[in-house]
């Protein structure tokens, strides 16, 4: 075996799965020395073209409490037809359509390249998706049309088979029928009133009623389409909703001047979720939510329908004086939940210029594993590209989403699961391997995710059981093993197992081995999704503290140096890196409010714990290229020394993708020089990042904000306020030179949060 | 709180105390006074014809006279009449004369004769004369009574010489106070020349009187007729009235009735006493038996008499304290200072100076004010003045709106006001000179100075919120439920809206309708339609939270039908289809309303719902009811509860309804006990109407439902009106009756008012009322017309005020107090049980006639049944009103139609009460096929109808047409189209069109009727003896109820013995 860079890569290729420690320490206590948890970031559905399905169901442990899947771990004893769970030891035999099975006749689980494999099982009727559209009409005219027209064409990127609904609502909540012929048809419900599941399901005429005893009376005619009138199949209402959709309009009632609209976003999802509920519960289903503005009455509101009073910023949460939060949040808290124990997710499409509510409404998706998409408008191509990106296919031009997911743990004896962070929630499922002590959503060893898709990734936090004074043997392996099920796109079953095993390793004599397998990035990440966890429930402040704790700890475990001294101070490479991964952290939007609306922090941290490894790296700390006469397009430091004048820069933050033109191209651009024949040259360069960023927005979803700025423009400040500053107003000391720009910031720049880095680590007295 | 209302009148255990106290005052007060006032100065005289003045006004003729008016002007509240008021004096009894005349000759001829026959049998039976009876009158000279006035006057002249008859009134008035006594005794008609006046009134018409200076001539030669017979009559003194003569020598057919007027004077005082007593005597033995029914005074004839003194004549209001002819005449109505009779009647038109003489005569005091009354095509509509930005001026103390009661002063630059006398400036802009009477120059420019009715811009001030109303809109709510569907009743709603919208009533000269309409159905949910113009299709809007009702949309709920016509049209087509498999049989009814109020609150409008319902609402929903129809309880303490709506719910709907303006209408659609008094407490309170259909189907019910519904919709309406009555000082307004909701104690709040709605408002005294000034009444309406405009609307009513009972009797009006007298029964019997009720109703009867007895009419014998004229059949309308199913505590009759009766009866008018307690009998089988009239009515009783005979009965709600069995087959044919009347079978439910001349005619009278009755009436074909015959003849109201109830002649022998018993 080659590098660990390579092994690393390897493993994450192969099962999607990202350690941070890939060699782990034989007990609690070294485990808790190590500071970075045994963690890893597994991506459940990792797109894998090479893994055809197997269609047949799994076999599993016998053992009650256990039922593990056979995995090529486990070992098999070919004549007897028997199997050792590799988790509990239990010898199982094999099912009779084994009965075949040799060494050299074996099923694919037993592969070795088969530690992932998925499965393709029968579990009654196939249902079909559903999709669920509510939509706010208290918009502009133009953002409606926009709208409008997005609905129209996602229709036709549906499967015909899938079922759609259409709620829409303003002042009220309409929920249209779509089965009726003739008159359109819809039910309305008080945009003030919160009702319960049942009471919306009887005023939606979906439950069943008593058996009537009139007598004289011609019998009920089987209202079997009852329950889905609301919910039809896409190819036999296409038309119609497509003319539905059509003839939508503002919500009629009129808005006094110096008032908001009235938006009963709260009532619209209860009867949604309500709806759902009543007819489709544990099938998969997307709710997918349109707003243009926050909820201004009715439970879940947030902000009232004053102009006046603007909606709370993070200044108010802080003194305290947003008087709507704890209720909104909690109303939409426990719809989340609800929505989430019947499988349905909640997609939220917020485009307005002012905050929507999704601090309060964010759980909705990250507890169902929804989308969030924010955008200034829906007229713009950020929101009509991420949303047709929503319906984008596979390679077996299948959906890229799944339904209804329940993802397990199983682990070897030596080691618990403490938790996961990431947009599931917890099926209170208790069990042998699940620690006491919790990490993210814990107490548990199964998590259900409502919506996956292939690059949902899931940080899982792990700790190590056995007491320093017996600690796991040497040569052994540890073995965590991740079941998980859920509704493909094309509506079948299916199973995907990923088994992993890492071996475990003495931290007092093979500290360097463990060291070397740190996968600082795959650490820096999980280390994030702590502080981001931590970031909902605690005061700023409290985790950047925790953070710095953790980064002064992890330096002084591995860093090398003389007590004292800061500057003999020096980290290996597999950690090298792990420094500046936290500087970037502690100054990105995930930890720091300053400068984003409530929502927006949501909306960053929403993402940020469900991407994969790379985009969240990416999220922390933004990628720079440049592109200069001098060369190819290069990456370069995240640095102000990085902007200089006869550069253009391209700068990737996920969420904005920025091109910088230097202020001599800047000036060069202005001048027109590439329009001239003989600076084709110049025109080329300045097409290079274009071509690049174009390639970014192919696959990013949700699409980043696409910004095209220069030197001076005003939408610089997005680079600016990203790059390290390493030069400021303060220490301007080289004038003249090629130094980059000055950043106005107070904040440190990489180097002073080095060196106090260093002190503190080398310090005798921390 | 009702009971006062009812009960308050005259309390009931005072009464017999009272009664001492009667006689006392009664012997001396009334008369005496009368008297002096009458040999003395002529003064009394003028007094009275003040009010009169007026009349001439219109005339204008040439009584420009005398300073005579100068005198009396002072008191006069009508500034611009005053000239022509004071006509001279004399000029006024010549008009008197005159018109006396007129009444008499009919009277004189007919009612002598009746008056004398009843006496007879009365006498006979113990019952004293009736008023009527005018050949009493001769025998007992004058005594007091006024109404007997007319008469006595004729006694002595009779005695004296027999022309003065005629002369009677004539004579009294003008000049010859000669006649000894008589004329003392007409003194008293004369001084109230009001009496004679009203008798008069209709002669009113100044000019006619002024052609009749001759008022001698003139009398002599109507009454000449008249006279001639009367006279005969009355001269045989006592024993000539025994001999119907008096009748028979009537001139043409009155015989019966004996001229109401004749009857009044002649009747009571003189005849009775003397002669009768013994005549009485006679017959009353054998008689009694088989007492001739007609005998007794008949409500037929006297509308008959009435229409025929007063059809077709012009009744000019100029005269303060006239009473107007029957409702049941058919006459024209000239504005000229009061309001016209058709928007205020009065109990009566003299009230008592003082609050105890009024509690002595037990006489309520009411005004029924029908403020949208529709008036017939050749009167003119009411005048709209608008006073500009600062709003109709009014009183700074009282708040009166500027009236012809309003006098101005110094120099036109002050008004002091006729309510309160408060003195108030008159605005710049308002400023008129005066002329030398001290009227205003524009007074024949400004409605507001001349005329009794007119309406007010009203500025912003008298809007809600400061801003001007939307107009009105209509919303159709259409219960769907399994009953309404499968009887077809939506689709022949929703086929029929198709027409009725296009003619929904709109302001005059406007090419369409300014009211939005919409569309609603339901049954245990709601569904709204969205009928915007703009849409293909009308959209669905379904509210299944009837726990919190609202309305689902805005713009598309409420449009101009004009420009929604196609979608509305698609929509009414598909209604019927939509719910064709519908399996829902709950239904509910508060939230329905309440969507109709959320409706009207967010469009900010007011308007009108029309609910069509099938059945109790039962659905899990507010206002959920439940069936409570105990017949166990009828008879007992408990009984009131059955009117009594369920609290709760509907109590605060009916609130919400009448601030926002929405008014109810309610067609139910019943097949069982629906709890109506509970579904209609909310039309009730809100100016609605309930209409109810039994077991409906579509082939017997369908066109009466549609005719009503049309009615319904094109009815003239006002909404979110707002009334008060103001009154002069010295007696006020103090309890209503109505479709209607008080919040407080003085305004009347109606969601909305149409051309059918009446309330009845009682009035008691504060103070002492002046004989001068009289009573003045300014009712008040604010309400937004049907094109959005809001509109105050001016009733102005002027009433005598007089220290004699007698004038107050001569002037009542028995069908107002009938009206009265229902309405506040019918309140009371949700406090009380029926049994208290109809005591009080008895006990107040025949305290009121004991009154009269004692205090007006001449003295005699007791066993004489004396009435006032003008409370002659005011029995036989008690006793009917004492059999209406509310008041009959019988098990057979169902508790919704109890309720409903009395729900109804409470927005009535008079007309409504007139012909709902005695209905119209017309005999069919003899019509004159040639004549424009038709038949004339018979009296209702079993006895009128002949086996061979076809009647055709109506009381403005059912109306039937009763075949005898041995009805010829020919008119079977001509009229059914069957061979027999064998063959009739199934509910023919209308008359087939043959063309044959007495088919027409009758269908016409028919069609005729149903066009003329604010409802539509289901034409029910009844066979003699056949089952259905039942509830025919519980309207035939002289007869013994089937439910129980005297006939009308038991029923007046009853009362006789309570009066006699009063008055030892």
């Amino acid at each position: 075996m080659a590098t660990y860079q390579e092994f690393i890569q390897q493993n994450e290729d192969r099962d999607g799965v990202r350690f941070s420690w890939n060699l782990w320490p034989s007990s609690r206590l070294e485990a808790t020395r190590l500071v970075v948890p045994v963690s890893c970031l597994f991506t459940p559905l990792k797109e894998r073209p090479d893994l055809p399905p197997v269609q047949y169901e799994p076999v599993l442990c016998s053992r009650a409490n256990c039922k593990a899947v056979l995995n090529p771990l486990c070992q098999v004893d070919f004549r007897a037809k028997i199997w050792a769970c590799n988790f509990c030891f239990q010898r199982n035999p094999f099912p009779p359509s084994y009965a075949g099975i040799s060494e050299v006749n074996q099923p694919a689980e037993l592969m070795p390249q088969f530690s992932t494999i998925e499965y393709i099982v029968q579990r009654g009727p196939p249902t079909p998706l559903i999709f669920l559209y509510v939509v706010d009409t208290c918009l502009e005219e133009e953002d409606l049309q926009a709208l409008k027209e997005s609905l129209q064409m996602s229709l036709s990127l549906l499967p015909p088979n899938a079922l759609v609904g259409l709620i829409t609502f303003g002042r009220m909540v309409q929920v249209h029928e779509l089965s009726c012929e003739g008159i359109a048809k819809s039910y309305v419900f008080r945009g003030t009133k919160d009702l319960s599941a049942k009471q919306i399901q009887e005023m939606l005429g979906l439950t069943k009623p008593a058996a009537s005893g009139q007598q004289g009376r011609p019998p009920a005619p089987q209202d079997a389409a009852a329950s889905c009138r609301f919910l039809q199949p896409v190819h036999r209402v296409d038309m119609n909703l497509t003319d539905l959709l059509g003839e939508l309009q503002r919500d009629p009632w009129p808005v006094p001047q110096g008032k908001r609209p009235l938006r009963s976003t709260g009532v619209a999802l209860s009867v949604a979720v309500g709806l759902l509920e009543g007819t489709f519960p544990n099938t998969g289903a997307r709710v997918m939510l349109f707003i243009g503005g926050p909820p201004t009455q009715g439970p879940g509101m947030v902000v009232g329908d004053e102009l006046k009073t603007p909606i709370r910023s993070w200044h108010d949460i802080q003194k305290d004086n947003a008087r709507h939060l704890k209720k909104a949040t909690k109303y939409y808290e426990a719809m989340a939940n609800r929505s989430a124990v019947n499988g349905h997710s909640i997609d939220i499409y917020a485009c307005a210029l002012d905050q929507t509510g999704l601090l309060e409404m964010k759980c909705l998706s990250n507890l169902t594993g929804g989308h969030i998409v924010m955008g200034d408008s829906f007229n713009t191509s950020l929101f009509k590209q991420t949303f047709q990106r929503v319906f984008s296919k596979d390679y077996n031009g299948d959906f890229r989403m799944a339904f209804g997911s329940v993802m397990e743990v199983k682990t070897s004896r030596e080691l618990k699961v403490c938790g996961a962070i990431g947009p599931c929630v917890s099926l209170n499922s208790k069990g042998s391997c699940v620690s006491e002590n919790e990490m993210g959503v814990g107490g548990t060893s199964q998590w259900k995710v409502c919506s996956l898709n292939p690059s949902t990734t899931l940080g899982m936090y792990f700790e190590v059981v056995n007491q320093h004074n017996a600690p796991v043997p040497q040569g052994g392996r540890g073995v965590i093993q991740f079941v998980t099920q859920y509704q493909h796109s094309n509506t079948q079953r299916r199973i995907r197992v990923s088994t992993i095993a890492r071996n475990w390793a003495d931290a007092q004599s093979q500290i360097q081995h463990i060291e070397s397998s740190f996968d600082q990035e795959a650490a820096a990440v999980l280390m994030a999704r702590l502080g981001v966890f931590r970031a909902e429930s605690e005061e700023g402040p409290d985790v950047l503290r925790w953070l710095d704790r953790q980064l002064i700890r992890l330096c002084q475990k591995f860093g090398q140096f003389n007590k004292d001294d800061p500057t003999s101070f020096k980290l290996s490479e597999s950690l090298s890196l792990y420094p500046q991964f936290m500087f970037h952290l502690r100054r990105s939007p995930f930890l720091q409010v300053f400068n984003n609306s409530p929502d927006e922090s949501s909306y960053y941290r929403h993402h940020f714990v469900r991407q994969d490894l790379t985009q969240s790296l990416i999220m922390v700390q933004p990628i720079l290229y440049s592109y200069s006469f001098y060369g190819p397009p290069e990456p370069v430091l995240l640095d102000s020394s990085s902007i200089l004048p006869d550069r253009i820069l391209l700068m990737d933050t996920f969420f904005q993708l920025v091109i910088y033109h230097g202020e001599t191209i800047a000036q060069w651009r202005k001048a027109g020089y590439q329009e001239m024949a003989e600076y084709e040259n110049f025109k080329q360069l300045l097409q290079a990042p274009l071509d690049d960023a174009q390639e970014i927005l192919q696959t990013r979803f949700p699409m980043p904000r696409y910004v095209d700025t220069e030197h001076g423009g005003s939408q610089a400040r997005f680079l600016l306020s990203k790059v390290n500053p390493s030069q400021t107003h303060n220490n301007l000391y080289a004038w003249g030179q090629e130094t980059g720009a000055p950043i106005l910031t107070d904040d440190v720049s990489l180097q002073v949060f080095m060196d106090h880095l260093k002190k503190l680590a080398v310090s005798s007295s921390a | 709180m009702s009971q006062q209302g009812y009960v308050a009148a005259p309390p009931y255990s005072q009464a017999q105390p009272g009664m001492g106290g009667y006689q006392g005052g009664f012997g001396t007060g009334p008369a005496q006074p009368l008297y002096g006032h009458y040999g003395g100065p002529p003064q009394a005289f003028s007094a009275p014809p003040t009010g009169m003045m007026k009349s001439p006004v219109s005339s204008a003729v040439g009584m420009p006279p005398p300073p005579v008016s100068s005198q009396y002007n002072p008191n006069v509240q009508q500034n611009g009449a005053h000239p022509q008021r004071y006509p001279a004096p004399p000029a006024a009894s010549a008009a008197y004369g005159q018109p006396l005349q007129a009444p008499y000759n009919s009277m004189g001829s007919a009612a002598p004769p009746p008056a004398q026959q009843l006496t007879n049998q009365m006498g006979a039976m113990n019952l004293g004369n009736y008023a009527s009876g005018p050949m009493q009158s001769p025998p007992p000279p004058p005594t007091n009574s006024v109404a007997q006035q007319p008469f006595q006057i004729s006694p002595p002249p009779a005695m004296g010489q027999p022309q003065m008859p005629p002369g009677l009134q004539s004579p009294h008035m003008s000049p010859q106070m000669s006649p000894p006594q008589s004329p003392p005794a007409t003194m008293p008609m004369a001084g109230p020349p009001m009496a004679g006046s009203q008798m008069a009134g209709p002669p009113m018409a100044g000019s006619q009187m002024a052609g009749p200076p001759m008022a001698g001539s003139q009398m002599a030669g109507p009454p000449m007729a008249g006279m001639g017979r009367p006279f005969p009559g009355p001269p045989p003194g006592p024993g000539g009235f025994q001999q119907l003569g008096p009748g028979a020598a009537g001139p043409p057919g009155y015989p019966q009735q004996g001229g109401q007027f004749g009857g009044q004077m002649a009747g009571p005082q003189t005849g009775m006493p003397g002669a009768f007593p013994g005549a009485p005597g006679g017959l009353a033995g054998p008689p009694q038996k088989k007492l001739d029914p007609d005998s007794i005074p008949s409500t037929t004839q006297v509308i008959e008499d009435d229409q025929v003194k007063h059809g077709g004549q012009v009744y000019s209001t100029n005269v303060r304290g006239q009473v107007p002819p029957l409702v049941t005449t058919d006459f024209t109505v000239q504005d000229q200072g009061n309001a016209s009779p058709r928007f205020m009647r009065c109990t009566t038109y003299s009230l008592p100076c003082t609050a105890d003489l009024a509690k002595q005569c037990q006489v309520p005091l009411a005004t029924i004010i029908k403020p949208f009354a529709t008036l017939p095509k050749n009167e003119t509509p009411l005048y709209v003045v608008n006073h500009g930005e600062t709003g109709p001026i009014r009183c700074n103390r009282c708040k009166a709106y500027m009236c012809p009661y309003m006098q101005f002063i110094d120099g036109g630059r002050r008004f002091q006001c006729g309510f309160c006398n408060c003195v108030n400036e008159v605005p710049v802009f308002y400023f008129q000179h005066l002329d030398h009477m001290g009227r205003r120059v524009d007074l024949y420019e400004r409605p507001e100075l001349s005329l009794g009715s007119y309406e007010f811009i009203a500025t912003m001030e008298y809007c809600k919120n400061n801003k001007r109303p939307n107009p009105p809109a209509y919303i159709f709510m259409i219960d769907v439920s399994y009953n309404n569907i499968k009887s077809g009743l939506v689709r022949l709603i929703c086929d029929e809206l198709k027409t009725l919208l296009e003619n929904l009533p709109r302001e005059e000269g406007a090419e369409s309708s300014a009211i939005k309409v919409g569309f609603v159905t339901y049954n245990k949910i709601l569904h709204f339609y969205n009928v915007k113009s703009a849409l293909a299709q009308p959209q669905m809007m379904v509210v299944s939270d009837t726990a919190e009702m609202f309305v689902p949309l805005l713009d598309g709920f409420l449009v101009n039908y004009q420009e929604s016509r196609a979608v509305i049209s698609n929509l009414l087509d598909q209604i019927p289809d939509m719910f064709a498999d519908t399996n829902e049989s709950e239904t509910v009814f508060a939230p329905v309303i309440q969507a109709g109020v959320e409706a009207f609150k967010a469009a900010e409008c007011s308007g009108k719902l029309f609910i069509f319902h099938s059945s109790m609402p039962t659905a899990e929903a507010p206002g959920k009811l439940k069936n409570r129809d105990d017949k166990k309880l009828v008879n007992t303490e408990k009984e009131k509860t059955l009117f009594q709506p369920q609290k709760g719910v509907y109590e605060q709907l009916s609130k919400d309804c009448v601030a926002q303006g929405c008014c109810v209408d309610l067609f139910l659609f019943p097949s069982q006990y629906v709890d109506l008094a509970t579904m209609a407490d909310v039309p009730s309170h809100t100016g609605g109407s309930v209409y109810k259909y039994n077991n409906f189907q579509v082939e017997t019910d369908g066109e009466h439902f549609l005719r009503e519904l049309r009615k319904d919709v094109q009815k003239n309406i006002g909404f979110d009106a707002i009334m008060r009555v103001r009154t002069s000082t010295g007696f006020r307004a103090t309890d209503f009756f109505g479709a209607i909701h008080m919040n407080n104690t003085t305004d009347i709040e109606m969601a909305a008012v149409d051309c059918e709605k009446a309330l009845t408002v009682e009035l008691k005294h504060d103070d002492t009322l002046s004989e001068e000034t009289g009573a003045l009444m300014q009712c008040a309406l604010l309400y937004t017309t049907i094109n959005g405009e809001r509109r105050l609307r001016i009733h102005n009513l002027s009433l005598n005020c007089s220290l004699q009972l007698s004038e107050l009797y001569k002037s009542c009006e028995t069908d107002s107090l009938i009206n009265f007298f229902a309405k506040s029964a019918y309140r009371a019997i949700l406090n009380q049980p029926l049994k208290n009720v109809k005591e009080i109703l008895v006990n107040q009867t025949a305290h009121m006639l004991a009154c009269y007895r004692k205090n007006c009419a001449s003295p005699s014998a007791a066993s004489q049944l004396i009435l006032p004229d003008a409370m002659k059949v005011f029995p036989v309308y008690m006793n009917s009103l004492m059999k209406t199913a509310p008041l009959v505590g019988s098990t057979e009759l169902s508790t919704d139609d109890r309720a409903h009766q009395r729900l109804s009866v409470m927005g009535m008018g008079v007309e409504d009460t007139q012909l709902l307690l005695y209905p119209r009998l017309i005999p069919l089988h003899n019509t004159d096929v040639s004549s424009e009239a038709p038949p004339a009515p018979l009296r209702c009783s079993e006895e009128r109808l002949t086996d061979s005979g076809m009647f055709l009965l109506e009381n403005g709600h059912s109306m039937f047409l009763w075949l005898g069995q041995a009805s010829p087959p020919d008119l079977i044919q001509n009229i059914l189209n069957l061979p027999s009347l064998a063959h009739l079978q199934g509910h023919m439910c209308a008359l087939p069109e043959l063309d044959n001349p007495l088919s027409k005619k009758i269908r016409s009278i028919i069609t005729g009727l149903l066009e003329k009755r604010p409802n539509s009436m289901k034409l029910q074909i009844v066979r003699q003896k056949d089952k259905p015959e039942l509830l025919f003849r519980q309207f035939l109201v002289e007869d013994k109820g089937l439910h129980g109830g005297a006939s009308y002649m038991d029923f007046l022998c009853y009362v006789h013995r309570e009066i006699r018993q009063l008055l030892t």
